[in-house]
């Protein structure tokens, strides 16, 4: 790389490209059309991203009927109707002589020509049309069916699973945060005989499968009587891990060694200097550890079959959401309603604690 | 420290011992502070480990239920002897073939576009394609399901507008993969934002100079920025072959790990799932989990290897 400028400034040739190149530089508008494409294609990128939320949001809102009719919008809708003189009367899209397309109530079905009347105008009276009405469409009318989310809420029972969930990731992260901060800590700011080793070893556990480790920790967890019990979910976040360490002894390196060294000539010792220099300083990689481990918990699905199986009462999000599709799948719009509360608070988090999170992430994947 | 270097001139004999105590003093700490992850790392990791490798010389049935005994490599054997191992590790390898190239070009492609300086309200757009990361997989799996349902989802229904007959994805050996990444798309969002943050870090002098030489977009990013994002590149194919090669939850719960369709989806970790706890054969078991963590391990080492022809750390001499 360091040698070729020199290259190009002996050679003519080039360097009169290099002027060209700038002259035909695009102009403002050239560039604002190629601004507009690009974020065009993200937007349509984006959408396809994101689809099957709105997808989701669409089901949960339909009725059963909808769902299985063939030709049904994918809007959330039922058959329109339309009242008059006391009764119902499904309304057609009829073709019209002219060539448009009206929605027409029928009155009276016939195999040659059926009655309409108009719902817009019922005063003019009835309108013969010529042809099956079973060629027809049927129209349909925006009706969104909130009361899945209600029946949803109350077959999962919603508020325990949140309750749960929520417990877990709260007793979660605070034994994540409090064992992973303090190793962190020992790892960044004290010197002692295999720190790189023990290091490297604690990183070494992210390329372990958990399958070599399960039958055996299952058995102590067994023996101690825990299964059945929130214990196996949440006593090993006492114990720190190999993606949260990592993040926080990354920030805590990057924290000014002289502040430390202030409150050490203070007299502070190593416990008062975590508390009140480090901590106070690392605000932002604690807010991201934490999110990490609330959605960390939101997601868990294995641990909670495993060790939960005969205790519903004590199942988390994402296993109760699993086994409400196993016994309702047939009532799509109930699990796509279920889908849709259970993707809501993640979210909400996210959207609290983006820029810590987003943060986060680059620390632990670009930093060595 | 103030005290002691106070001290130090006085004499050689009193500051050794106080400079000693305080190194064992700071070790002390250190061990102190670092000792909850040795015990966890003992109780939770080393000592199952091991017990696992105990297992794999033994004969635990908890359906034959014989008395305990050691049996030697007879468990290997069996291991190695069962069409189903292979089977098993050569569907895990056809997906990882299949999902992880797609798994770096899709992050990578995405942050070029949400880097480029022509797009418009990049921050949100990030945050857009980042928020589906927080989404629990059981949800994602639901909802690109629904997606991808034959009849009612939208992937067909837009193929249909154009005049093709979409597939049955999740039960067509052809598509299962292909459905399985699209599933597995809402997780994208981490490895988006290194993706970013590492084509952040290309120094933007080496693109002028690219300028200069005459280097279109293509040679830009094929001579600047692919070997300056090696490290990020590096980062995530470790981490997506690990991922991959222990990939188990989708097809549970998508099946129940039955390896639907045509046993596409019995991965190896599905196997060893299926050992433990249909059979129960927990020696199997364990001797599969030991073949896979060794699996893992070779393959790992393999790449860690190979980094030092390929991966490019800035400010390091060579």
């Amino acid at each position: 790389m360091t040698a070729e400028p020199n290259v190009l400034l002996e050679g003519p040739i080039p360097v009169v490209e290099g002027a060209e190149r700038t002259r035909r530089r695009p102009g403002v508008r050239a560039s604002t059309l190629r601004s507009f494409s690009v974020t065009f294609v993200a937007v349509v990128l984006l959408a396809a991203f994101l689809s099957p939320m709105l997808r989701s949001v669409a089901i949960s809102l339909k009725t059963t009927e909808q769902i299985t009719a063939s030709n049904s919008p994918l809007w959330p809708a039922e058959p329109a109707t339309f009242e008059f003189e006391g009764r119902e009367y499904d309304v057609y899209q009829v073709p019209m002589p002219d060539g448009t397309t009206q929605d027409l109530a029928l009155t009276k079905k016939g195999r040659q020509s059926s009655e309409f009347i108009d719902p817009a105008n019922a005063a003019a009276g009835i309108i013969v049309w010529e042809g099956s009405w079973r060629t027809l469409e049927q129209s349909w009318q925006f009706a969104p069916h909130w009361e899945n989310y209600p029946e949803a809420w109350e077959i999962m029972d919603f508020p325990r699973l949140v309750f749960n969930t929520a417990m877990l990731a709260l007793i979660g992260t605070a034994g994540t945060l409090l064992s992973c901060v303090l190793v962190a800590y020992g790892f960044a700011r004290f010197r002692f005989p295999g720190r790189n080793l023990l290091f490297l070893l604690l990183l070494s556990t992210i390329f372990l499968p958990a399958a070599v480790t399960l039958i055996p920790t299952y058995t102590i967890f067994v023996e101690l009587g825990w299964v059945g019990t929130w214990l196996p979910l949440l006593v090993p976040a006492f114990f720190a891990n190999a993606y949260d360490v990592f993040l926080l002894r990354q920030y805590f390196l990057t924290l000014p060694r002289e502040l430390d060294d202030a409150a050490k000539i203070d007299g502070a010792g190593p416990i008062r200097i975590l508390t009140q220099v480090i901590v106070p300083q690392a605000w932002p990689v604690i807010i991201a550890v934490a999110v990490f481990h609330i959605v960390y918990t939101w997601n868990l699905y294995f641990e909670p079959l495993l060790y939960l199986s005969s205790k519903p009462d004590l199942q988390p999000i994402a296993t109760g959401l699993a086994q409400f599709n196993s016994i309702y799948s047939e009532q799509i719009e109930l699990i796509q309603a279920g889908t849709i509360m259970t993707i809501v608070i993640p979210m909400i988090v996210f959207f609290l604690a983006q820029r810590f999170f987003m943060r986060g992430i680059v620390i632990t994947g670009v930093e060595k | 420290m103030a005290i002691v270097e106070l001290e130090a001139p006085r004499s050689q004999a009193a500051y050794k011992p106080p400079r000693f105590n305080l190194a064992a003093r700071e070790a002390l700490w250190g061990y102190g502070f670092i000792s909850l992850w040795i015990v966890g790392f003992l109780l939770f990791t080393l000592i199952p480990m091991i017990a696992t490798f105990v297992f794999t010389f033994t004969n635990i049935n908890l359906i034959q239920n014989e008395p305990l005994r050691f049996v030697g490599l007879a468990n290997y054997q069996d291991l190695f002897a069962d069409p189903r191992t292979w089977d098993a590790l050569l569907v895990t390898f056809r997906f990882a073939a299949f999902a992880l190239p797609i798994g770096l070009l899709i992050p990578f492609s995405l942050a070029l576009l949400l880097n480029s300086k022509s797009l418009r309200g990049s921050r949100y757009f990030q945050a857009l394609f980042f928020m589906p990361y927080v989404i629990p997989f059981v949800a994602a799996l639901f909802a690109w399901g629904g997606m991808l349902n034959p009849e009612a989802g939208w992937i067909n229904g837009a193929l249909n507008s154009i005049g093709i007959e979409g597939p049955d994805w999740l039960n067509d050996p052809t598509w299962i993969y292909p459905s399985l990444v699209l599933i597995g798309l809402w997780g994208i969002g981490s490895a988006i934002i290194i993706n970013i943050a590492g084509l952040q870090n290309v120094p933007t002098e080496l693109y002028d100079a690219a300028n200069v030489d005459g280097a279109g977009w293509w040679g830009q990013l094929r001579h600047v920025t692919i070997p300056l994002m090696s490290p990020v590149l590096f980062y995530s194919i470790v981490l997506g072959v690990i991922g991959v090669l222990q990939y188990f939850l989708v097809p549970l719960v998508l099946n129940s790990g039955d390896g639907r369709p045509a046993g596409t989806t019995f991965f190896f970790n599905v196997f060893i799932y299926k050992t433990f706890f249909t059979f129960q054969n927990m020696s199997a078991g364990a001797t599969q989990a030991w073949f896979l963590f060794l699996i893992i391990m070779a393959i790992t080492l393999v790449l860690f290897w190979s980094a030092r022809f390929w991966v490019y750390y800035a400010g390091e001499s060579r």
